[in-house]
């Protein structure tokens, strides 16, 4: 079997003086959609953001390694340089600041890590416009500051925009379906499909069973507690649908 | 790393300018007396007229008392330890075209970046030069003069156009204005001077690189630009000075007229020396600024980017007196390590339905105080008149901080003012975000800052635009929210 993309073992960590992470371990292979739900406050965002190294985020054991590397000694920048992709849940405002220009300085950054020439702006341009045709965003969007004004639905097509053009290895969307309608859900599923190779891992993190319509993961984990309580195929997202969270967490307790 | 060692770090930044040209110069001893100004007057050949108007200056300079009132801490300035005239020395005739320039001062330029040879016009900028207190090369005057405008050193505009002088110099800043314009009055040495006739668009941006070069001199400009009715200028002045541990006065006056319908574009990128990280050195940066718009719908626009100088007291003005006349500041302001900026405008509303726009972007950083002070009056006769202020200050680290004066007189009821004020940080998430997308912090907080920046800096020439950014991002180098 090739090595997985990400592996993490007994990881532990801490925001704000409270242990959120308590012992987790979960392992992504190449090609693998991985669903994670669970309750409010069960780690879920506490997991993306450890994992793209978000300051104040202190891992206090475990391991975690990313395509044979050390993930933790790498700051957040060099991991999203070495191909980590996080869909936040709330995408930062940055006024003043051109979409455009941000993706490019995104794109040209993991082009340099590669040792590759910086992108060429038509080149570029043109790379973009596909990908926002496939989003179904105006060419509008370019212009305006990062996320500025955007309604909830904007700002996360304009993550998977994001995700779209930097092509990551490992991309790992928080919540990315929430706030979304029918509609924008179908959309934001089609753009993360496009993504799925056999070269790629994606870790879906969400509370709703409704995206795994559109996006069928491979595995379904469930985490509550900071750690992962059970793992199973798509058939287990059904059942949480069915049932809630508590037969899990309160069987495991 | 912590917040506040990243923002030391800043100390480790180099001033990029900061070396010294070694020129013989011919310099006055320090001191200031009647003599001195005499002397000024006679070293330039002026006219009685320019004398008197100087010696009277002196004289009410000598019933003042230097002002306090800024939110700035500065050192007295001792001013009998000036010298108040210096000149690279003057070969047996003036030059008369660059091949006549002292190389060493071309070289001076070279390092700045000044686009003093022909291939600027390529870029489409005419530089007039001042090198200390002289100006020593005009470039472009050739198809500026075919437009019949005039732009050329404050001294050859004594020379050649005195009734111009005569007319216009000190009717915006009167020589009793303040302290230190009426200093100005007194003793400044040379500067630029520009006059766009009646409907003439002026063919080229208009461009004046300030350098204050020789030890204990300081740098007293006067600058005048009269456009007639109808006409357009854009004219842009860059500031650079070397390393030095004593502060330098830098003092100042600029008069802008535009009569009915002209319009004048004047825009600063100010670098001159900051200090060190302990605030040793640097410049005085207390200039007069100020533009008439005296006739009917003309327009007055004030960009500054001010980067640089140890204290910067500055606040450029429209006094909007022609019916329909508009006025606009756009500023950027950094203060850096101990940096100290007072800096804003005065919006003089007279006439009937005039307009004026305030956009001032401040950003602190280690120790510096960043203060705007504005004044924003609507006279009796302002009928209609409308102003708009916005007042954004952006603070990176714990010991910095941003002040916010603004000051509102309204004489007439139908008149409004808006003000809108806001203080911000760099925020973690912001930053963050940045990073997550594989930007490094380096470049993240100088796309933040740009994004706060970008209402102003639109309104820069564009070939400045890009330096202004530059400049921007070399200041704030190692500072993070």
């Amino acid at each position: 079997m090739s090595e997985p993309i990400l592996s993490i073992r007994d990881l532990r960590a801490r925001v704000g003086g409270r242990d959120v992470l308590d012992g987790l371990t979960l392992e992504v292979g190449a090609g693998e959609v991985h669903a994670i739900m669970g309750p409010n406050g069960s780690g879920k965002s506490t997991l993306a953001y450890v994992l793209a190294g978000r300051p104040g985020y202190e891992v206090t054991g475990g391991t975690v390694s990313y395509r044979g590397r050390n993930l933790l000694e790498l700051e957040p920048e060099e991991r999203a340089r070495a191909g980590l992709f996080l869909g936040f849940q709330y995408p930062v405002e940055i006024p003043g600041v051109n979409n455009v220009y941000l993706l490019k300085a995104a794109l040209n950054a993991a082009r340099k890590h590669q040792g590759l020439p910086e992108v060429d702006a038509f080149e570029f341009l043109a790379l973009v416009r596909e990908k926002m045709k496939l989003m179904q965003m105006d060419e509008a969007f370019l212009s305006r500051g990062v996320n500025e004004g955007f309604s909830g639905g904007e700002k996360k097509r304009n993550e998977i925009l994001q995700m779209l053009v930097l092509e990551p290895t490992l991309a790992l969307l928080d919540e990315t379906d929430s706030g979304l309608d029918i509609d924008a859900l179908k959309v934001v599923a089609r753009g993360v499909n496009t993504l799925r190779s056999g070269a790629r891992a994606i870790v879906l993190v969400t509370h709703y069973q409704r995206l795994l319509d559109y996006i069928v993961p491979d595995h379904v984990h469930v985490l509550a507690r900071g750690r992962i309580l059970r793992s199973g195929n798509r058939d287990l997202a059904l059942e949480l649908e069915q049932r809630g969270y508590d037969w899990i967490t309160g069987a495991a307790a | 790393m912590t917040e506040t060692a990243e923002i030391e770090k800043l100390v480790g930044r180099g001033y990029k300018h900061g070396f010294v040209t070694d020129i013989e110069s011919d310099s006055l001893p320090p001191g200031l007396d009647e003599d001195v100004v005499r002397a000024i007057s006679r070293i330039k050949g002026e006219p009685a007229f320019l004398t008197e108007w100087r010696l009277k200056a002196f004289r009410h300079w000598q019933t003042m008392v230097e002002p306090n009132w800024a939110h700035l801490r500065a050192h007295p300035v001792d001013f009998q330890s000036i010298s108040y005239y210096s000149a690279p020395k003057a070969r047996a005739d003036a030059p008369k075209s660059l091949e006549d320039v002292d190389p060493k001062l071309l070289a001076t330029y070279e390092k700045l970046g000044v686009p003093l040879h022909e291939r600027a016009r390529l870029a489409g900028v005419a530089v007039d030069a001042v090198f200390d207190s002289v100006s020593v090369a005009t470039t472009f005057k050739g198809r500026l003069e075919k437009a019949g405008v005039v732009f050329c050193s404050f001294s050859e505009a004594v020379r050649k156009h005195p009734a111009l002088i005569e007319k216009y110099l000190g009717t915006v800043v009167p020589p009793a204005d303040n302290y230190f314009a009426c200093l100005n009055s007194a003793v400044f040495s040379d500067g630029s001077f520009v006059y766009i006739p009646p409907g003439v668009r002026c063919p080229m941006e208009l461009s004046t690189y300030f350098r204050i070069n020789a030890t204990n001199t300081g740098q007293f400009e006067r600058t005048l630009i009269i456009a007639a009715p109808g006409s357009h200028v854009s004219y842009l002045e860059g500031c650079t000075a070397p390393m030095r541990d004593e502060n330098q006065l830098h003092a100042a006056v600029v008069e802008l007229i535009a009569e009915d319908d002209a319009q004048i574009k004047y825009s600063t990128v100010q670098n001159w020396y900051p200090g060190d990280e302990n605030g040793i050195g640097g410049i005085y940066n207390f200039v007069t600024k100020r533009g008439d718009c005296r006739g009917r719908n003309s327009k007055i626009s004030w960009t500054q980017v001010e980067t640089g100088s140890a204290i910067t007291w500055k606040y450029p003005s429209c006094v909007l007196r022609g019916e329909g006349s508009i006025g606009e500041f756009y500023s950027v302001a950094t203060a850096t390590n101990l940096q100290q900026a007072d800096t804003g405008t005065k919006m003089i509303h007279i006439g009937a339905n005039t307009r004026s726009t305030i956009v001032s972007k401040g950003i602190s950083a280690g120790r510096g105080q960043n203060a705007y002070r504005g004044l924003v009056k609507m006279l009796p006769s302002a009928h209609g008149a409308r102003n708009f202020t916005q007042c954004d200050s952006l603070l990176m680290g714990p010991r910095c901080g941003a002040h916010t004066f603004p000051y509102v007189e309204v004489k007439n009821p139908t008149a409004t003012v808006e003000h809108e004020a806001s203080t911000s940080k760099i925020s973690e998430d912001q930053l963050f975000y940045c990073l997550q997308r594989g930007i490094s912090e380096e470049d993240a907080i100088n796309m933040i800052v740009s994004g706060f920046c970008k209402s102003v800096f639109k309104e820069l020439p564009m070939e400045f635009a890009v330096e202004a950014q530059n400049l921007l991002a070399v200041s704030l180098e190692g500072a993070v929210g």
